[in-house]
């Protein structure tokens, strides 16, 4: 099976994100990166599907240079090669300019089978899957808990988690986008040789040219969504601790005070 | 020109979302002075039509096909696109739900056009055209985002976040019945079977209150008290989990609250044996109100919850649900 995951590097959950002066972004500095936590699942399930199925996994990931350690850490789990798709360019593409210049990757590749993660947790957008699919005019399933591949590689189940627990069985024809959620599977960690096996795996660098698009399809000018006057949500101030002799009089002080104050319950 | 929503509902029954969308339509159209339209799909569902216009719909596009009787990301996103693309609509409004997140790009993607993801606000600026406010990085930043150059220009609202306003009766929508060109071949990702939850339960982003445990939760068995106090708060309340307690198995993970979980948006939030971890916090700051019960009094939690009780959980959650409930029998 040709297996692709794309990947993207995000800050670590932990972050604790700090804006520009002038509203126009985050600053950068200092932030930890990480594999995006739900594009791990893709990887891992990649992995998964190669050792049942056999081929190769390719990374595809569109990111500037300090995305490679992602890269790196996915060949450490197991991914064969990889693909970056790094150029200046790109920089400040939303959804609908980062699912172009993936398709446009992507085209040039055999693949029976794409992951992803549900949603990239930096900009939550929740929509470069879709995009892609429609682009590469692809049947697609957003998340995924449970997938089953059938024997000839022909054709996929996959359960999808929907609201209040519930979940869809779809069956569909590869290939195919599956859009990866937490409880797919355990990604397993870098084990020791296979970070020493990723140094020598290989990353292709791709820009603009490589991929055969103008200037006016990437980045900023390719975008349809322009985002400007980033803010911090308004901090909350530490109320009260409610005090008392027993727990008894204390849940009573705040059941009163939920009912009387914040006029909640 | 018009502003359109996108109404979803589920076995037959309209979900809360189509009408916090007709509430936040209503109000973009009395800036405009435009016509607002929905977009209903389904099947056997026209009955649902008339209460859109209740809820201020002049017309209703209802696209009522055996074809659309079990929801596909391919079959809904084409009967809505070819409808759109036939009458280009302005403004195109769907809802962030489970459906709506897997719809909706898809129905941007066909149109090529932007979509503003899980909006809390919706505007218009000085030329008419919707600013919308959203969170990134799980509610830890706010932005801005506009489609300028492409349309219908698209945004799909958070659920409970933006008011209904109550109906008029008097009011009724012209119905117009349209007739998908959608065919079998079209939809190659199929729903084979839709498995139920466990009791029905209310989804997170959907409760009005929620009760939350962490990593003082050492087993499923310890959620029972967390569910006691759920049940006496009502029946939109629903329980949560940290990311500690998801990951340690002990609960599944649609009940994770946080940056990697659910992103949700009650008027009560009672976090219980929950340190505050950033993204934790995350997916819970905008609560109306937070309680915190926590062992630690220097757990980070109570830097942001409303009310605090530093004590066991265990001890104080069934005196909690005991108050509570003589509060209500008392009513």
């Amino acid at each position: 099976m040709n297996i692709v995951v794309c990947l993207k590097q995000v800050p670590d959950t932990e972050t604790k994100i700090q804006l520009k002066q002038d509203g126009s972004g985050i600053v950068e500095e200092g932030i930890k990166y990480v594999v995006n936590p739900y594009d791990e699942y893709a990887v891992e399930e990649g992995i998964k599907l190669k050792e049942k199925f056999g081929g190769e996994v390719t990374i595809v990931c569109l990111g500037p240079d300090r995305a490679t350690e992602a890269i790196r850490t996915a060949l450490a789990m197991g991914a064969d090669k990889a693909i970056h798709l790094n150029d200046p360019l790109f920089a400040g593409s939303d959804s609908y300019a980062t699912a172009w210049i993936l398709a446009k990757a992507l085209a040039r590749l055999s693949y029976d089978i794409i992951l992803t993660g549900k949603q990239a947790v930096d900009w939550d957008n929740s929509q470069v899957f879709s995009y892609l699919a429609e682009f590469l005019n692809l049947p697609q399933v957003s998340v995924v808990v449970g997938l089953e591949i059938s024997p000839d590689s022909k054709s996929a189940n996959a359960k999808r988690e929907t609201e209040g627990g519930e979940k869809e069985m779809i069956e569909l024809p590869l290939p195919a986008l599956i859009a990866c959620q937490k409880d797919l599977n355990t990604p397993r960690f870098p084990s020791l040789p296979g970070i020493m096996k990723a140094k020598k795996k290989e990353i292709k660098n791709m820009g603009l040219a490589d991929l055969g698009l103008s200037e006016d399809q990437v980045g900023i000018k390719g975008s349809k969504v322009k985002i400007s006057n980033y803010t911090l949500p308004p901090e909350r101030k530490a109320g009260k601790i409610i005090e008392g002799e027993e727990p008894q009089e204390i849940c009573e002080k705040l059941v009163k005070l939920l009912r009387e104050e914040a006029k909640i319950i | 020109m018009s502003i359109w929503i996108i109404a979803e509902q589920k076995e037959k029954k309209l979900k809360k979302v189509s009408l916090e969308l007709l509430g936040l339509g209503k109000k973009l159209k009395q800036k405009k002075g435009s016509e607002l339209c929905a977009v209903l799909p389904g099947f056997e569902i026209e009955g649902l039509a008339a209460q859109l216009g209740h809820y201020g719909a002049d017309k209703v596009f209802v696209l009522d096909d055996e074809i659309l009787k079990t929801y596909s990301t391919e079959g809904y996103s084409k009967a809505i696109a070819d409808l759109v693309k036939e009458h280009s609509p302005e403004i195109l409004l769907g809802g962030a739900t489970a459906q709506g997140k897997d719809l909706v790009p898809r129905v941007a993607a066909k149109l090529d056009t932007g979509l503003a993801s899980d909006c809390v606000d919706v505007d218009l600026n000085s030329d008419g055209k919707p600013v919308c406010t959203r969170p990134m990085y799980a509610g830890k930043v706010r932005v801005q985002v506009t489609i300028p150059n492409s349309l219908p220009q698209m945004a799909c609202l958070r659920p409970n976040v933006f008011p209904v306003s109550p109906p008029d009766e008097s009011k009724s929508a012209e119905i117009i019945k349209v007739k998908p060109n959608v065919s079998e071949s079209d939809i190659r990702a199929k729903i084979k079977e839709i498995v139920k939850g466990a009791g029905e339960k209310v989804d997170l982003t959907e409760a009005e209150t929620i009760v939350s445990g962490g990593r003082a939760m050492k087993g499923p068995d310890d959620f029972k008290i967390l569910e006691e106090l759920a049940k006496v708060l009502g029946e939109k309340t629903a329980v949560g989990a940290s990311r500690a307690v998801v990951d340690a198995g002990h609960a599944p993970h649609d009940m994770q609250v946080g940056q990697t979980g659910k992103v949700v948006n009650p008027n009560l939030y009672i976090a219980c044996g929950i340190s505050g971890a950033i993204q934790h916090l995350a997916g819970m700051i905008t609560s109306k109100c937070i309680v915190a019960i926590n062992k630690d009094p220097d757990a980070p939690i109570f830097q942001r919850a409303d009310y605090g009780i530093v004590g066991d959980l265990f001890k104080v959650v069934p005196i909690l649900t005991e108050a509570i409930k003589k509060l209500k029998a008392q009513e």
